[in-house]
C-alpha cells in the first residue's frame, strides 16, 4: 500500500514540476521542450514500477519495467538476431523496393494523363485498404522466410508513396512551368531542375508514412507464418507461453527501430529540403 | 465539364479492366504446377511426364509445352491464385446466399470485425478529441504529453495487439472488448494529433481579432478553434477508422478467434484455402472503402453546412 | 519607309487577334480584335486596367496561351516556333524564383538548360546581378531576400542570356520609387546597348511613358486596343525628362485614352 501511496506521490510530483516548468520563464525553450516530456515518461515508469509491485499485478499480465529492462538486457542476442531478421532483412528490403517502385509508376502516371485519370483514383482506394491482410497470401507464395515479409512491406508502402510522388511532382506552379515553357526546356529537363526538387517535400511525407507502415507489414506479416525467429515470430509465440517481459522487450525493440528509422528520413529531409516553409523554423 | 467527367471514369474502367485481364493472365503461370498434378491423376497427357521434371521447369515452359490446361487454371479447387470469377462467386455465395446467422456468412463475420472497429474507433476517437482539447488549453499537458502522442505514430504500436488480447483473456474479458481497445488506440493517436494541429490552426489575426472583442476562453473555443479544426479532424478520423479495421483484423489473430474477417484470413491460411482468404480480404476491402467513404460522406455534408466546402 | 525593308524590321505582328477563355461561368473574352505591328528594336509598354488583357497578350506573344481567332507572327515565324529558338525573356508579375537554388543558380537555370558551359555561366551570373545591384547576394536564398530584391534577381534571370525579345509583366511593381527609377534607367541603357524589343507592362503612367517608344493603351470586357501612341521623345532619356512638356503631353494622350476605354466601359 505504501507503494501506491508513493506513485501518487510521484505522480504529483512529477506535474508539479512540469507545471512549474511550463509556466516558468524558460517554457519555450530547447532544454525545456526536452526535459517535459522526459520527466512525464520518467514519471510514468516510476509509477508503473510503483503500481505494479504495490499491487502485487501478475506477471503475466503486467510485467514491471525493471522485469522488462533485465529481460532487455539478457536478451539482447535474441533481440538482435530478431531486429535483423524482421526491420533490416523484411522491412527495409521491402521499403526500398516499394518505394522506387512507386516513385518510377509515378514518374510514368505523371507523364501519361490517362495513367493519371485512371489509376490514381484506384491508387487512392487501394492506400486506405487494409493491405496488411494480404499477408497471408503473399506467405504462401513467397515462404515463410523474410521474402514474404518483403513482398507484404512492397505491397503496403507502395500505394502511399504512388499517392504522394504524384501529388508532389504536380506541386510545380503555373508560373513556374510557364517559365520552362520560355526556355524551350525539354520534358527531362523541366522534371530534373523544376518537378523533382519541388516534389521531395511531398516525396518525403510519403516515405516518412512509409518507415512505420514497413514495420507494421514486417510484423503483422510474421503472425501468418514465419521461420523460428523474428519480431513478430517472438511476440506471438512469447505471449502463447505467458512470458510477457519478452514481449515487451520487443516492442521496446520496435519502438527504438521505429523512431530511429522515421527519425533517419527525417534527418534526410531536412538536408534535402531545407528551402521548404515547413522546413527553416 | 461533362466531358472531363466521362473520360476520368472511361480511364479508371480502362484501368480496372487491365487489372482483370492481367489477374486471369497471371492466374495461367501461378496456377498451372497444380493443374498439371491434378490432371495427371485424373489420367491426362502431360509434358513432361515426371513429377521432378515439371518441378524444375520454368512456368511458362510449362504453360506452352501443356496449353490445353490452361482453362483449367482458371477453376482450381486451391489455386495459388484464384480467378476473380471464384473470389466473386465464393463473396456472392457467403453473402446473399447464405442466412446471417451462418458460421459461413461473410457478412456475419464481417459484421464481427466491424461491430469491434467502431466500438474501438468511437472510444478511441471520443478519447483523442479529449485529450487533444486539453493539449490546446493547458501547456502543461502540451509540453508533456504532446511529444508522445507524436513519437507514437512512429511506432508499430500494433505490436501490441495480440498481448492485450492475451491479457485481457487471462482476466476474463474476451470477445469484442478486447478488439475494440486494440481499434481504440490505433484510432486514438492520429485522432489526438490531427485534432491539435486542427484546433491550432486558426492564425494569429483570427485569434486577435477575436481578442479585440474581449471573447471568453471558451467563446473562442467554440466560435473559432472548433470550426477550424472541422477539416483536419475529418482526415484524421479517414486515417484513424482504417487504422481501427486493421486493429480489429489484427486482434483477432493470435487467440484463434473464430469469428471476423482476420479470423477468415487465419483459418484460410491455415487450410490453404485460398478462395476463402481473397474474399475475406476483398471484404475487409469493401469494409474499408465503405467506412471512409461514409465519413467523407459526413464531411462534405458537415463541412458544407458551416460553409467551408470549397 | 518603303513597305519592303517596314517587313523586315518588323519584330511582332498581330491581326484581328481574337482570345477566349471557356470557364466554368461561360466563355471569358480576353483579347478582341487586336492588331498590332512592333519593330524590332522597340519598346512597348503595355497599359490599361486591370483584367483589360495585358498579361494575356503577352502570355500569346510567348507562345504560353494560344489565340482562339487571327494571326500573330514573331520575327516570320508562329510564337511556338520562336519560343523554341529561345527568343523569349519573360519576367513574370511575381519572381517565382525556385527557393531550393540560390540566386546565382537561379539565374543559371536557363543557362543550363540551353546548356552554356560552366565558365561561360559564372561570367554571365556575375555581370547581370552587377546589372541589377545583386553582387554579393549569389550564394543567398530567394527566401532571405526581400521582395524586391527577388524581382530583380528574377529580371537578372530573364537578362543572363541573348533572348531578342523581353517581355516583362509587371516587372517593378513590387518595388518603391527609388529602386523603381533606378531600374528604369538600367533597362533604358540595356535597351539602348542592345537593341533588344521589350513589351512591357505597366499600371503607371510615368513609368510607360518615360521607357517607351510605344504605348499601347488597352481597355477592358472585351480586351482591346482603344490607342497606340508612339512617343515622340528622344532616344537618349534622362530621369528629369520627367518635366518636360512633351513628356506631361504624352502623359495626357495615355490618360485620355485610359479615360475614354473606361467611359465606355459604363
Ligand atoms: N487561364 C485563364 N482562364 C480563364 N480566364 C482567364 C485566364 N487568364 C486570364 N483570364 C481572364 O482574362 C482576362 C484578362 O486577364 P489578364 O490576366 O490578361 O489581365 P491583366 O490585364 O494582366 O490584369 P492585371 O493588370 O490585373 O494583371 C481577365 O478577365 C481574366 O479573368
Ligand atoms: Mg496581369
Amino acid at each position: 500500500m505504501i507503494l501506491v501511496l508513493f506513485a501518487i506521490v510521484v505522480w504529483v510530483l512529477g506535474w508539479w514540476l512540469n507545471s512549474r516548468l511550463a509556466s516558468g520563464p524558460y517554457a519555450d525553450t530547447r532544454l525545456v521542450r526536452f526535459l517535459a516530456p522526459f520527466i512525464f515518461g520518467v514519471t510514468i515508469i516510476v509509477i508503473w514500477e510503483l503500481l505494479v509491485r504495490g499491487l502485487e499485478v501478475s506477471l503475466v499480465i503486467l510485467p514491471a519495467p525493471s522485469v522488462i529492462a533485465v529481460r532487455f538486457a539478457n536478451s539482447l542476442p535474441i533481440l538482435w538476431e530478431d531486429f535483423v531478421q524482421t526491420i533490416i532483412k523484411g522491412a527495409f528490403s521491402g521499403y526500398i523496393i516499394g518505394c522506387f517502385a512507386a516513385f518510377l509508376m509515378a514518374i510514368a502516371v505523371d507523364r501519361w494523363d490517362f495513367l493519371r485519370l485512371g489509376l490514381l483514383p484506384v491508387g487512392n482506394f487501394v492506400a486506405a485498404l487494409p493491405i496488411v491482410g494480404t499477408a497471408p497470401i503473399l506467405v504462401m507464395w513467397f515462404g515463410f522466410d523474410w521474402h514474404s515479409k518483403a513482398a507484404v512491406v512492397v505491397v503496403m508502402v507502395f500505394f502511399p508513396m504512388l499517392v504522394n510522388t504524384v501529388a508532389g511532382l504536380r506541386e510545380a506552379t503555373a508560373m513556374q512551368r510557364d517559365l520552362m515553357e520560355t526556355y524551350a526546356a525539354t520534358y527531362w529537363q523541366s522534371f530534373l531542375k523544376l518537378r523533382l526538387p519541388a516534389a521531395m517535400p511531398f516525396i518525403f511525407n510519403g516515405l516518412k508514412i512509409s518507415t512505420t507502415l514497413a514495420l507494421i507489414g514486417a510484423i503483422v506479416a510474421e503472425f501468418f507464418g514465419s521461420p523460428t525467429l523474428g519480431m513478430g515470430f517472438r511476440i506471438s509465440t512469447s505471449v502463447g507461453q505467458l512470458s510477457l517481459d519478452m514481449v515487451w522487450a520487443e516492442i521496446v525493440v520496435a519502438a527504438l527501430a521505429g523512431t530511429a528509422f522515421y527519425g533517419l528520413v527525417a534527418m534526410i529531409e531536412k538536408a534535402v529540403t531545407f528551402w521548404h516553409p515547413s522546413q527553416r523554423g | 465539364m461533362m466531358s472531363d467527367g466521362f473520360k476520368a471514369i472511361w480511364a479508371v474502367l480502362t484501368v480496372l479492366a487491365v487489372i482483370v485481364v492481367l489477374w486471369y493472365a497471371a492466374c495461367i503461370p501461378m496456377n498451372i504446377k497444380g493443374v498439371l498434378t491434378e490432371q495427371e491423376r485424373a489420367g491426362a497427357e502431360v509434358q513432361p511426364t515426371s513429377a521432378k521434371d515439371r518441378r524444375d521447369m520454368s512456368e511458362f515452359g510449362l504453360v506452352l509445352n501443356n496449353s490445353f490446361a490452361i482453362p483449367a487454371t482458371w477453376e482450381q479447387d486451391r489455386p495459388r491464385l484464384p480467378a476473380p470469377h471464384q473470389v466473386a462467386i465464393e463473396i456472392w455465395e457467403t453473402t446473399v446466399q447464405k442466412k446471417i446467422t451462418s458460421k459461413r456468412s461473410l457478412i456475419y463475420h464481417g459484421w464481427v470485425t466491424l461491430s469491434a472497429t467502431m466500438l474501438g474507433f468511437v472510444i478511441g476517437t471520443g478519447l483523442g478529441i479529449l485529450l487533444a482539447v486539453g493539449i490546446v488549453h493547458s501547456r502543461v499537458m502540451d509540453l508533456s504529453v504532446m511529444p508522445w502522442a507524436i513519437v507514437s505514430q512512429t511506432i508499430p504500436i500494433i505490436a501490441l495487439a495480440p498481448m492485450i488480447i492475451v491479457v485481457l483473456y487471462s482476466v476474463g474479458i474476451q470477445g469484442i472488448i478486447p478488439k475494440a481497445v486494440i481499434s481504440a488506440y490505433l484510432s486514438f493517436f492520429p485522432v489526438v494529433v490531427g485534432m491539435v494541429k486542427g484546433l491550432r490552426s486558426p492564425d494569429a489575426m483570427q485569434l486577435d481579432l477575436l481578442r479585440t472583442y474581449s471573447a471568453s476562453r471558451s467563446q473562442g473555443f467554440w466560435k473559432l478553434r472548433l470550426p477550424a479544426s472541422m477539416p483536419y479532424l475529418f482526415t484524421s478520423l479517414k486515417i484513424g477508422i482504417a487504422a481501427s479495421l486493421v486493429g480489429a483484423i489484427v486482434g483477432e489473430l493470435p487467440t484463434g478467434a473464430v469469428a471476423g474477417l482476420g479470423a477468415r484470413l487465419l483459418a484460410g491460411s491455415y487450410y490453404g484455402q485460398t478462395v476463402q482468404i481473397w474474399s475475406a480480404l476483398f471484404a475487409a476491402a469493401i469494409l474499408a472503402a465503405c467506412l471512409v467513404g461514409l465519413l467523407g460522406l459526413v464531411e462534405r455534408t458537415v463541412l458544407k453546412r458551416m460553409g467551408m466546402a470549397q | 519607309m518603303t513597305n519592303n525593308s517596314r517587313q523586315q524590321t518588323c519584330i511582332f505582328e498581330a491581326a484581328h487577334l481574337d482570345l477566349t477563355f471557356q470557364t466554368n461561368d461561360g466563355p471569358i473574352h480576353a483579347l478582341k480584335d487586336v492588331n498590332l505591328t512592333v519593330d524590332k528594336g522597340e519598346f512597348v509598354s503595355f497599359i490599361g486596367p486591370s483584367g483589360c488583357g495585358k498579361t494575356t497578350f503577352l502570355r500569346c506573344i510567348a507562345a504560353l496561351e494560344t489565340p482562339t481567332g487571327g494571326t500573330l507572327t514573331v520575327n516570320g515565324m508562329t510564337p511556338d516556333e520562336a519560343r523554341r529558338n529561345r527568343a523569349y525573356g519573360y519576367v513574370f508579375q511575381a519572381a517565382g524564383l525556385y527557393p531550393w537554388r540560390t540566386i546565382a543558380k537561379n539565374i543559371k537555370l536557363p543557362l543550363e538548360i540551353m546548356g552554356y558551359s560552366t565558365a561561360e555561366q559564372d561570367e554571365r551570373v556575375r555581370s547581370v546581378l552587377e546589372l541589377v545591384d545583386l553582387e554579393g547576394f549569389g550564394g543567398k536564398f530567394p527566401w532571405q531576400l526581400s521582395g524586391g530584391m527577388q524581382q530583380r534577381a528574377s529580371i537578372a534571370r530573364a537578362l543572363a542570356f541573348d533572348a531578342d525579345i523581353l517581355l516583362m509583366d509587371e516587372p517593378f511593381g513590387a518595388l518603391d520609387e527609388i529602386v523603381r527609377d533606378h531600374l528604369n534607367e538600367q533597362l533604358l541603357a540595356l535597351w539602348a546597348r542592345t537593341e533588344k524589343t521589350i513589351g512591357f507592362v505597366t499600371h503607371s503612367i510615368p513609368e510607360a511613358v518615360y521607357l517607351s517608344t510605344k504605348i499601347v493603351v488597352m481597355s477592358p470586357r472585351p480586351g482591346r486596343i482603344t490607342d497606340v501612341i508612339d512617343s515622340p521623345l528622344p532616344k537618349e532619356r534622362p530621369l528629369d525628362i520627367r518635366d518636360t512638356p512633351e513628356f506631361i503631353e504624352v502623359a495626357h494622350r495615355v490618360r485620355e485614352g485610359l479615360r475614354a476605354g473606361h467611359a465606355d466601359d459604363e
